[in-house]
């Protein structure tokens, strides 16, 4: 699922949207956000500001959540988000050269975002398929055993 | 109930999916209408088999015969031949030498292949984690209603209390006793929570039990619930097991749908609902206060201890907080009794552990084997050896919180006692196993780069305990560490190991500890030598 870039009402939208689903409480926050993050890509200052007025929460509350949580980013993202795993069962089983060729080819570090927008590259902690390291996630495609070789035409796929 | 003849399982995991398991799915169902076998044969996707070389697997029961991997066009011969004529489709089956975890066990019902113990896994991989029906069929919430009709609450901890169980997300603490903690602190509003944040590199044991037997868990939260006194749960479970939410919330509707969950249960006045909580990326909440710091809403950091959850948990009320594998033994244990859990692994750490195998050796995968199998007897017999006949060197188990094994400790049996004895820990369940190529230092350097990024930063000592220990064991493997940067790196994981707030910064320093107790010979080669004996760091001069 690529992301396209949105605006401001389809920001508060967003928000309105998960708010519905799971309920103004602040026991639902999390959700909350990890729904708009979905939608929106990432969780833009207006968005938060939102959530807060509706669930009565402190901005500062808001935003120390959403800079604690891996899977939330309160920076935009590249349109195409690549994690790669770089826990020791992934690292052992061959994850150190598929992490040289992904830099290699999108001339990226980790936690960057290209000038283009296309690509932000993010290292991650064990994502739960380590039967198939090394592991790496692009958006919502999981791809397993990867080989350094097929890093190239696994991109290529993406637009 | 239709009557069922036949149950053909398709394997739904992703190398599965990616070779066309559902293409292959489709024409299964297909074929099996076109000869008018729709009523006597159940089709269904299984998720993770186990294996995946020989993907995607059609497994037919109750012959146990297994097929993979399957082409499309191979599926009308196999339905006219197999489900049709009721003889095995020749040359589609899957070569068995090949076929270990799950498969094995599959077949071990054939005796072909060493058997493993299900206790938790018993259902999965057997049954449509969608169905409620089929959970029935396979003894379904009978412990539950035995729970409720026939049984005090205290009855239940006693009985877990006999049985032995310990908790299985690393600590091992006695389930049954913990249930007495929370049943005994008075109050009239209590939770369960199921601890489901698995973040342990290298653990996928309960996303399996999660995707394969949902319901298991719901009935074992409700078992809980009744138990200790609650009428309100949760299940936190990480953000990334976005199939494993779905068959929860499916199994929560279709309970709720049933009366298993929701007002007078069977009949009686025990009431109990059940929430699904997602995290969102963050692996100390794998720990049970920081845990329900989140599901209050706030930065998962842990609370100080004591007051422990069971007096003062989510909401500032009494809660029971257990791992999925430890919840999943609770059926089975009230089913069949505790005489019979015991009669599984060791006297002081009774029943069964499920196990991720990974690293280099043959055949990685899961396994559920009895408490107190060896390391040697696990990469003989579950892994097939070591790859490429290298040697075996160490193993790490439990994730980054276990330790570091090394081979002279590979005839440990495996159970809390004797591996707390070796002054080793058994963790949650990972076991990678490493050979000769591997380099200590490099190996403890990425799991220190783990601790240090996942340290929620609350407190001191392992904020920066962390980030230092990694910056000197990079200098390490860059060439340009001193010997007193041993005896620093060993004061550090001291320090973490008694002034950190949690668990997490009190085992972060275990791997420094295991390595220069078991290998501090390849350590010291890095700083006199400048060498790395393996190979594996890049030792380029760079300082930190």
């Amino acid at each position: 699922m690529a992301i396209e870039q949105k605006d401001g009402k389809q920001v508060k939208e967003a928000v309105n949207t998960a708010i519905q689903r799971y309920g103004a409480t602040s026991d639902e926050l999390i959700p909350i956000l990890n729904e708009v993050n979905r939608a929106v890509g990432y969780l833009p200052a207006e968005a938060l500001d939102e959530i807060s007025r509706q669930l009565k929460l402190p901005k500062s509350q808001l935003f120390s959540v959403a800079s604690f949580y891996r899977m939330l980013s309160t920076k935009p993202r590249g349109r195409h988000v690549i994690q790669f795993c770089e826990n020791a069962p992934c690292h052992v089983a061959g994850g150190r050269e598929v992490w040289q060729a992904l830099t290699d080819e999108l001339h990226l570090k980790d936690e960057e975002t290209s000038a283009d927008g296309k690509w932000s590259l993010v290292t991650t902690s064990c994502l739960g398929i380590c039967g198939v390291g090394p592991v790496m996630v692009i958006d919502d495609d999981i791809y397993g055993n990867v080989d350094p070789k097929q890093v190239p035409s696994i991109l290529a796929r993406y637009h | 109930m239709k009557a069922i003849r036949s149950m053909v399982l398709v394997s739904s995991d992703p190398v599965s999916i990616e070779r066309g398991a559902n293409d292959i799915y489709k024409s299964l169902q297909r074929e099996i209408k076109s000869f008018g076998l729709e009523d006597e044969i159940s089709l269904t996707m299984v998720g993770d088999v186990g294996r995946n070389d020989a993907a995607p697997l059609v497994i037919v029961y109750p012959d146990a015969v297994i097929y993979g991997p399957v082409d499309e066009k191979d599926v009308h011969f196999l339905v006219e031949e197999h489900l049709y004529k009721g003889r095995i489709a020749a040359g589609l089956q899957a070569p068995v030498r090949e076929l270990s975890g799950k498969i094995a066990w599959l077949s071990s019902r054939k005796g072909t292949l060493p058997a493993e113990q299900r206790i938790v896994l018993e259902r999965a991989g057997l049954i449509d984690p969608d169905s409620i029906d089929e959970y029935f069929i396979h003894d379904g919430y009978q412990a539950l209603a035995k729970a409720v009709t026939e049984m005090k609450p205290a009855e239940i901890c006693d009985l877990l209390e006999k049985s032995g169980l310990r908790g299985r997300g690393g600590a091992g603490f006695p389930t049954g006793t913990k249930w007495r903690f929370v049943n005994k602190t008075p109050g009239s509003k209590k939770y369960v929570v199921c601890n489901a944040d698995e973040s342990e590199p290298g653990t996928f044991k309960d996303r399996l039990i999660l995707e394969g037997d949902p319901h298991s868990i719901v009935e074992a939260l409700a078992i809980a619930a009744y138990a200790v006194g609650a009428d309100e749960g949760y299940i936190y479970i990480r953000g990334e097991y976005t199939l494993a939410q779905q068959r929860l919330h499916r199994a929560i509707e279709q309970a709720r749908e049933l009366g298993l969950l929701g007002k007078n249960i069977f009949g009686t006045d025990f009431s109990f609902d059940l929430h699904v909580h997602s995290g969102a990326g963050a692996y100390i909440c794998g720990e049970e206060t920081a845990l329900i710091e989140s599901i209050e809403g706030k930065r998962g950091e842990p609370r100080a201890r004591p007051p422990y959850p069971t007096t003062n948990g989510l909401w500032g009320k009494p809660t029971l907080v257990n791992n999925v594998e430890t919840l999943a033994n609770v059926p089975p244990i009230l089913r069949h009794g505790p005489e019979w859990y015991r009669k599984f692994g060791t006297p002081s750490s009774p029943g069964t552990k499920v196990y991720t195998i990974l690293g280099n050796v043959n055949t990685t995968g899961l396994i559920e084997v009895p408490m107190g199998i060896t390391l040697r007897e696990v990469i003989a017999i579950y892994a097939k050896g070591m790859k490429h006949n290298k040697s075996f060197k160490l193993a790490q188990t439990g994730g980054s919180s276990g330790s570091i094994i090394p081979a002279s400790l590979q005839d440990t049996p495996m159970d809390f006692d004797s591996f707390a004895k070796a002054g080793v820990a058994l963790g949650s369940g990972a076991l990678l196993i490493c050979d000769e190529d591997t380099c200590v230092v490099d190996l403890a350097r990425n799991l220190l780069n783990f601790f240090r990024k996942e340290s929620c930063g609350k407190c001191t000592p392992c904020r920066v305990g962390n980030q230092r220990a990694f910056e000197i064991l990079t200098n390490i493997s860059e060439g340009t560490g001193s010997l007193k940067d041993l005896d620093d790196l060993m004061s550090l994981s001291n320090q973490l190991y008694q002034l950190s707030n949690c668990g997490l910064g009190q085992t972060a320093g275990a791997p420094i500890r295991d390595i220069l107790t078991y290998f501090r010979a390849e350590v010291e080669a890095h700083i006199r030598l400048k060498v790395c004996p393996t190979g594996v760091c890049p030792m380029s001069g760079k300082k930190i």
